[in-house]
Parts: structure tokens; C-alpha cells; sequence
């Protein structure tokens, strides 16, 4: 089989069933241990048997051949041939893991490497496969059926029943009496009847003996639901319900009361509730696949429509101005109502494709369970990685780039964070440590927690490794509070493991997680307390689509601060201003802030003020104040980057276009309050200090 | 003098086959449903002299469909043939312990089925 549609569809679709399959496979791992849901199951299996067909019809044949042996692993575990067993999750959670890779690679072509992980894998799948398993006991040779009854089922129908023991559902019998002459209207009624609270798994005719124009149905159904709804769902069909009892074994179990309660049958403990069993099965999804370039550059169109909307408005204030002739004035009148409801349209457009960039972080965090689980094994640390907030939305081309800094953090909490069981026992807490990833929205940015209940941060070891590497003064590293240490954590090339962990990977520190985040405009800060565990806390903004900028003006040039990133803004005079230890800050309600001269910072001749305004701008929970000497007003811009050659420019985040065909530069909140913050001392960073 | 064959088969195709090979044998008259409920309501207006069926049918399967005619005390002595797609063993064990007097695997070669009805209808 071939197709002649393009080989990005196939991508495109593939690494979407594959994303869907990996979902459904947390779940199942979720419930897991020993009985999987057969509502999931059948979902992961429909995944990777899509994921075949469509693999084979592009004439993939590794990804055709991976996806096979992963369905047929899930079809074992379906039928009840195999249990799903660590070793099965694994197999099939990097079986997913190669599938996304594979789909991926369909483009560029597959690298020796790949091949051989999938040759590997499959080599292991197919020992998993033929170990002969030991099934659990069959739940269906103690429920008791008569040898009648028994005779007439199909393989297929003894495994429907099984699946219903398995779903923790219970097998009801149901002898109902109809007319001969139209009995095949009665019982697809009742089975449609029926089809919200059970599945009606077989239907024996039998002879009504006392009168030949009826006949007798026994049927059998599966269903969770009490008898209180299931007899009621009956009840237009007179017959007899009752619930069909498993053989007595060594204590007696009256299942008619337990049926009656709602609860599950004696040998099933800890089953999870009926409604969760049946899985909420998503329908056909309502979502359109759209490539991110598509929007940008619709998104810049709505940017350049916004410069004309603003350039109309001026011309519509200059002509209504008082002094303006009376018909200029009526017509500028009229351009000022049609601007005006060109900007409310241009607003919904705006957000509409705002909203469309936006992905749940689910897509991520579900990726991080994944992984997390594996390292947490090869590590040897028992484990939980909750997660919340996975509904949070950010622009997509942000949470792309949030798996490695994520898992970067995850992998240092595993490695360093989370002691070992025997360790955490003696610190007298639980065995299984604890991660925590959470996100929760904060006006126009989303903050993103890493919290692991491990050993905490070696304040000691960081500053020792600080003097070591002369980041301190030994009066510094005295002083320094243990905040400010921590802080060093994220200095290029520093790293207190006394063993680089092949985990931790590649001896890349957290520095390296710093600059991926300023580089999506966010910040990372730490707390920790040590025998408590240890906190990264991520900020980043929800788009870098389109902000609306403050403009202000610094010794005659332009520049535009992200509106997102002010918090607010102060007049204040010569006194307001503080400077110690060669630096500059401002007392706010009680605080002292820092305090940057852009003029200073960007080498400017200084303008001599009397009052300077001072521009508050934040992330997450720093504060710096900016000195402007002038407010210009707000603009929507889109921010584009610099050129290749103006790319490393400290400060400058790019370069946008005003309405009046004014480009200005952008300032980089996140780097600025970044350099004031984690410069290691004072002089350190001349830019950024005042000489005295 | 004539018989008369029940067929019930879901696939149309298999249907048509099957009728075609028994006609192919003198002097009968089939009757064929594509539905296990039709072949209940059709059991007692008709006398059967033998009785085809399929396995897995959308409504009744064609266990309990041989279970119903082997209760009827009209049919209790017909002989009943499965014809089926798959091999199962224990549909197959099942079907005969139910009375079937033979399971068929497809696909059903047009002298065997012929040689099988002759046997059951003519030393019957």
C-alpha cells in the first residue's frame, strides 16, 4: 500500500496518534498494578493499531514494524494473555517513547542509532511476548453458570464476561418472555435500553413450554450499574433479574447485597469506581491541526493592521482637533468611530489567534511522568510525580521548549534532591519521595513549580564550591545569606554533585536551564531548606506572540519595556534614590529595590533631571526599577529578534516596529532583573553598578 | 420426495455459495436468512430436514441458535452443520456437544457438503 499525500501529514498525524497513545498509556499505568482498565487498554491498543496502518500506508516500515509488535503485545494484554507487569510498561512506554522519535525522523531519514534502539526494543518485546504467563485465576470458572447456559457461549462471549469481571462489573441473568411473532423488535429495544448501564453479552432463546407462540430469552449482561438502575432500564420487558453468584469458596459472600450496595464482587479489592472504569472515551476530536509559522505570520499581519489602526487614529485626532474646520472635523469624526471598530475587531482577531497558539501544559507534563519514572527506577529512589495544573495554556513555541528544562530540574531532584529509601527512612520520612509539578496562571505570565520533599540544597557546599571557583570573597561568602548562595546554583559551569550522574545528564548545569528560560523571556528562582527539599520556580510569559509595550525615552532615543513585565511606575525625586555599595536603589513602601540607569546601562549621555520616572518592572518575585526620563505611551509591537550579528546584545530582547514606521529596541525585563540580581558582587558587573 | 434446508448465514456471499452447493443436490428446497432470530421464528413454520449455520451472527449466535433447535422436539433428531470462518476448538467441542452433526470450516468444497448431505439426508 502507498499514498501520494505528503510525507509532513504523515508526520504531522503520526506524532499526534503516537502523543495520544503515550496518554492513554499513563493512564493505564496509572491503574495499573495487575488489573488495567479495559476501557484504556482498548484505547492504547486502537492508538498503536492506527499507528500501524498508517505507518504502513506511508511505507514506514520500521515505525509499521514497531507499531505491530506493540499491538500485539497490547492485544495479549487485552485478551488476558499477559499481565501488564513493570517490565511490560516499560517495554511499551519506550516502545511509545521510539514511536515519537520514529515519526519524527520519517522527514530527515532514520540514523543508525534509532534503528538499533528499535531493533533492540523489539527483540525485547517479543521475549515478553512469548513468556509463557501465569493469568491470573479464570474469575469465569467460579461464576456460577449452568452446564446449559455454559454450552452455548462463544469464545468471543466467554471473554466479554470475563472483561466485565475483570471491569469489576458484575454478570446479571435476565429471563424475559416475548411473542414468537415479534421478539426481534423487543430485544434490540432492550439492548439499546440497556446500553448506558451494561453490555448484554449473550442471549439464549429457549422454548416457552406452556405456549408455542412465545419464546424465552435468558440473557446474560455485564454491567456495573446497581440493580436499582439496571431493573429500571428493564422494566419495560417483564422478566426476572437476578445477579448471576460466583461459586462459594472459603467464605460466603452474599453477592445479591453486594450487588444491591453497588460494590464489587469479594476477590476485587481496591477497584476503582464503576463510572471511571468505563472511561470517558473522547469522541472524534474537534481540534485542527495547524502549523506554527501560519499563525506567526498571521499573527503579524494582525500586528502590521494594528500600526495602520493606530496611524488612522492620529489622523483621526488631528482632524477632529479643535480649530480644525467644521467638514474636516465631521469627517474625521467619522474615521474615529470606524477606526475605533476596527480596533474592537482587530482586538477579537488578535485573541482568537492568541488563544489558538495556546497548548495545555498536559503535553508536556504527561511526557515528564514518563520519563520521570524511568530515571526514578535506574536510580534506584522510590518515587511519586504528582502533577497540577497540566490544564494551564501557554503559547505553544514556549511549552515545546519546556520538556528539557524540565526534566533537566526533575532529573537534578531524582539525582539529588530525593534521597534513597534506606536514607529517607532514617530522616524519618516516607520512603517514596515526593515531586511536585505544578502551574498556575499570574496575569500574563504562568508559573511553573519543581518541588521535590528531598535533602535540600548543600548551603555549605555552595559556598565552598563558591570560593573555590573565586565567585566570593571570603568576607562575601560570610555574609552572603543562604538565598544568595543558592542563587549561584545557576552561574555558568557550577555544579556541587561530587559525581556528575549519568542522569543528570551530560554534566549540564542548571545555568544552562537559566538561559533556556530567559531566552523564552522567563526567569527561574530557587528556595530551599535543607532535610526539607528544594523549590524551582519557573515564570514565563503566556505568549511571545504579541505584548503590548511601554514606550519611554532615554536621552533622546526610544526604547519599549514589555507592558507584561511593569508593574508599576513612580515620579521621584534625587532624594528618593539610595546608593550603597556602589549601587543604586529606591525605597519602595518599605522595600529597596535596585535601581538601573538605562542611560548608564546602555552608555548614553545623561539627561539632567529634576524628577525621574522610574519604571517597576517584575518577574515572578523580583522587583527592579528602571530610570527613563520620559513616558511616551503604550503600542502593541511584535517583537521580532535582532539580526544574526546583534543577537548577543545584554538587555535588548529585539527590535519592533511603532506605527509611525519607528523601529524601537525592546528591553529583555527577564535578563535585566537577571544581571542585577545574580550579579555575584558589587563591581562585578561595571554596567550595571555606579562608580562612586 | 423433497427436503428442505434451513440456511443462516450474516455474509451474503457465503449465503449464495452455500444455497447454490445444496441445490446442487436433487430435490431440495432451501430456505436461507441472514438473521439467528429469523431462523427462530422460521423453525416452526416450516419442517426442516437439515439445518446450516454460521457461528458469529450480529444477533444470536449459532451455538445458542442449536441449542433452541435441538430443544424443539421437532427437530431434536435433524441434523445440524456449522459452517464457519474460523477454526475455533471450542466452538467446535461446543457445537457438537450441543448436537451439530458436523463442523465446516470455510472455505466448504461444493462435493463435500454434497456428499455430507447425501449421508445425512437420504440415510436419515
Amino acid at each position: 500500500m502507498s499514498t501520494d499525500r505528503p510525507l509532513s501529514d504523515f508526520v504531522a498525524e503520526a506524532v499526534e496518534t503516537a502523543e495520544a497513545l503515550g496518554r492513554e498509556l499513563l493512564r493505564l499505568d496509572a491503574s495499573a498494578d495487575g488489573e488495567p482498565s479495559p476501557a484504556i487498554l482498548n484505547a492504547v491498543f486502537r492508538h498503536a493499531h492506527s499507528l500501524k496502518g498508517l505507518a504502513a500506508l506511508y511505507g514506514q516500515a520500521t515505525m509499521a514494524d514497531l507499531a505491530h509488535t506493540t499491538e500485539d503485545l497490547l492485544d495479549r494484554l487485552r485478551l488476558g494473555r499477559l499481565r501488564l507487569r513493570e517490565p511490560v510498561v516499560d517495554a511499551l512506554s519506550e516502545a511509545v517513547e521510539l514511536l515519537q522519535r520514529l515519526a519524527v525522523a520519517a522527514e530527515s531519514g532514520l540514523d543508525a542509532h534509532l534503528q538499533t534502539a528499535v531493533d533492540t526494543l523489539l527483540s525485547r518485546v517479543h521475549q515478553l511476548a512469548q513468556v509463557p504467563e501465569r493469568v491470573s485465576p479464570d474469575l469465569l470458572q467460579r461464576l456460577e453458570l449452568s452446564p446449559d447456559v455454559r454450552g452455548v457461549l462463544t469464545e468471543y462471549e466467554e471473554h466479554r464476561l470475563r472483561e466485565t469481571l475483570r471491569r469489576r462489573a458484575l454478570v446479571w441473568r435476565f429471563s424475559v418472555r416475548w411473542p414468537l411473532e415479534d421478539f426481534d423488535k423487543h430485544l434490540p429495544a432492550l439492548v439499546e435500553r440497556l446500553a448506558p448501564y451494561g453490555e448484554v453479552i449473550a442471549t439464549l432463546p429457549g422454548h416457552a413450554v406452556d405456549d408455542p407462540t412465545a419464546i424465552c430469552f435468558e440473557l446474560l449482561i455485564g454491567s456495573a450499574a446497581g440493580e436499582e438502575r439496571l431493573a429500571a432500564a428493564l422494566a419495560p420487558d417483564r422478566g426476572a433479574l437476578s445477579v448471576v453468584p460466583f461459586r462459594k469458596r472459603r467464605s460466603r459472600v452474599d453477592l445479591a447485597q453486594l450487588a444491591g450496595r453497588q460494590e464489587r464482587p469479594a476477590e476485587v479489592e481496591a477497584a476503582p469506581p464503576a463510572a471511571e472504569v468505563e472511561g470517558p472515551l473522547r469522541g472524534s476530536s474537534r481540534t485542527v491541526r495547524v502549523d506554527i509559522e501560519r499563525l506567526d505570520e498571521m499573527m503579524n499581519a494582525v500586528g502590521e493592521l494594528r500600526l495602520i489602526a493606530a496611524n488612522l487614529q492620529r489622523l483621526a485626532d488631528g482632524a477632529t482637533a479643535p480649530g480644525v474646520l467644521q467638514l474636516p472635523r465631521a469627517f474625521g469624526a467619522d474615521l474615529l468611530k470606524d477606526q475605533r471598530q476596527m480596533a474592537r475587531r482587530l482586538d477579537a482577531l488578535q485573541s482568537g489567534l492568541l488563544a489558538a497558539r495556546m497548548v495545555p501544559l498536559d503535553q508536556v507534563f504527561e511526557r515528564l511522568q514518563r520519563l520521570v519514572r524511568r530515571v526514578a527506577r535506574e536510580a534506584g529512589k522510590e518515587l511519586e510525580l504528582l502533577t497540577r495544573g497540566g490544564d494551564v495554556e501557554l503559547d505553544k513555541l514556549i511549552v515545546e521548549q519546556l520538556s528539557d528544562p524540565l526534566m533537566h530540574l526533575l532529573r537534578n531532584a531524582i539525582d539529588h534532591g530525593i534521597e534513597t529509601p534506606a536514607e529517607r527512612e532514617k530522616a524519618a520520612k516516607t520512603r517514596r519521595g515526593r515531586l511536585t509539578l505544578t502551574a498556575r496562571p499570574s496575569g500574563a505570565h504562568v508559573v511553573i513549580e519543581v518541588r521535590d520533599d528531598g535533602r535540600g540544597v548543600n548551603t555549605a557546599r555552595v559556598r565552598e564550591v563558591a570560593l573555590e571557583r573565586g565567585l566570593l570573597t571570603p568576607e562575601q561568602a560570610a555574609d552572603a545569606s543562604p538565598r544568595s548562595l543558592h542563587r549561584l546554583l545557576f552561574t555558568p559551569g557550577f555544579s556541587t554533585a561530587r559525581s556528575i550522574s549519568s542522569l543528570s545528564g551530560r554534566g549540564v548545569g542548571l545555568d544552562v536551564v537559566h538561559t533556556n528560560l530567559a531566552r523564552l523571556s522567563g526567569v527561574i528562582d530557587v528556595e530551599s531548606v535543607s532535610g526539607l527539599g528544594t523549590c524551582f520556580r519557573l515564570t514565563l510569559p503566556l505568549t511571545l506572540a504579541m505584548v503590548r509595550g511601554l514606550i519611554v525615552r532615554v536621552s533622546g532615543r526610544t526604547y519599549a519595556i514589555p507592558l507584561n513585565g511593569v508593574v508599576e511606575i513612580l515620579a521621584l525625586g534625587p532624594e528618593a534614590v539610595h546608593t550603597r555599595g556602589g549601587r543604586e536603589s529606591i525605597l519602595v513602601r518599605g522595600t529597596a529595590l535596585p535601581l538601573v540607569r538605562l542611560a548608564r546601562l546602555f552608555r548614553l549621555p545623561e539627561v539632567e533631571l529634576q524628577r525621574r520616572n522610574v519604571v517597576v518592572v517584575g518577574l515572578a518575585q523580583e522587583r527592579l526599577g528602571l530610570a527613563v526620563d520620559e513616558l511616551l505611551g503604550q503600542a502593541d509591537m511584535v517583537t521580532k529578534p535582532l539580526g544574526e550579528r546583534l543577537a548577543r546584545v545584554e538587555g535588548i530582547a529585539g527590535v519592533a516596529d511603532l506605527g509611525n514606521r519607528r523601529t524601537v529596541l525592546v528591553l529583555d525585563v527577564a535578563a535585566l532583573i537577571g544581571e542585577a540580581l545574580h550579579a555575584p558582587g558589587p563591581g562585578a558587573d561595571a554596567r550595571l553598578a555606579l562608580p562612586e | 420426495m423433497g427436503y428442505k434446508v434451513l440456511i443462516v448465514e450474516d455474509s451474503e456471499a457465503s449465503r449464495d455459495y452455500l444455497a447454490t452447493a445444496v441445490t446442487s443436490f436433487d430435490g431440495v428446497e432451501v430456505v436461507t436468512t441472514d438473521r439467528g432470530f429469523e431462523a427462530l421464528k422460521l423453525l416452526p413454520l416450516h419442517r426442516f430436514d437439515l439445518i446450516i449455520t454460521d457461528i458469529q451472527m450480529p444477533d444470536i449466535n449459532g451455538l445458542e441458535l442449536i441449542n433452541f433447535v435441538k430443544k424443539n422436539p421437532n427437530y431434536r433428531h435433524t441434523p445440524l452443520f456449522i459452517v464457519t470462518a474460523e477454526g475455533r476448538e471450542q466452538d467446535r467441542a461446543r457445537g457438537l456437544a450441543l448436537g451439530a452433526a458436523e463442523y465446516l470450516v470455510k472455505p466448504v468444497k461444493v462435493e463435500d457438503l454434497v456428499g455430507l448431505l447425501r449421508r445425512y439426508l437420504e440415510l436419515a
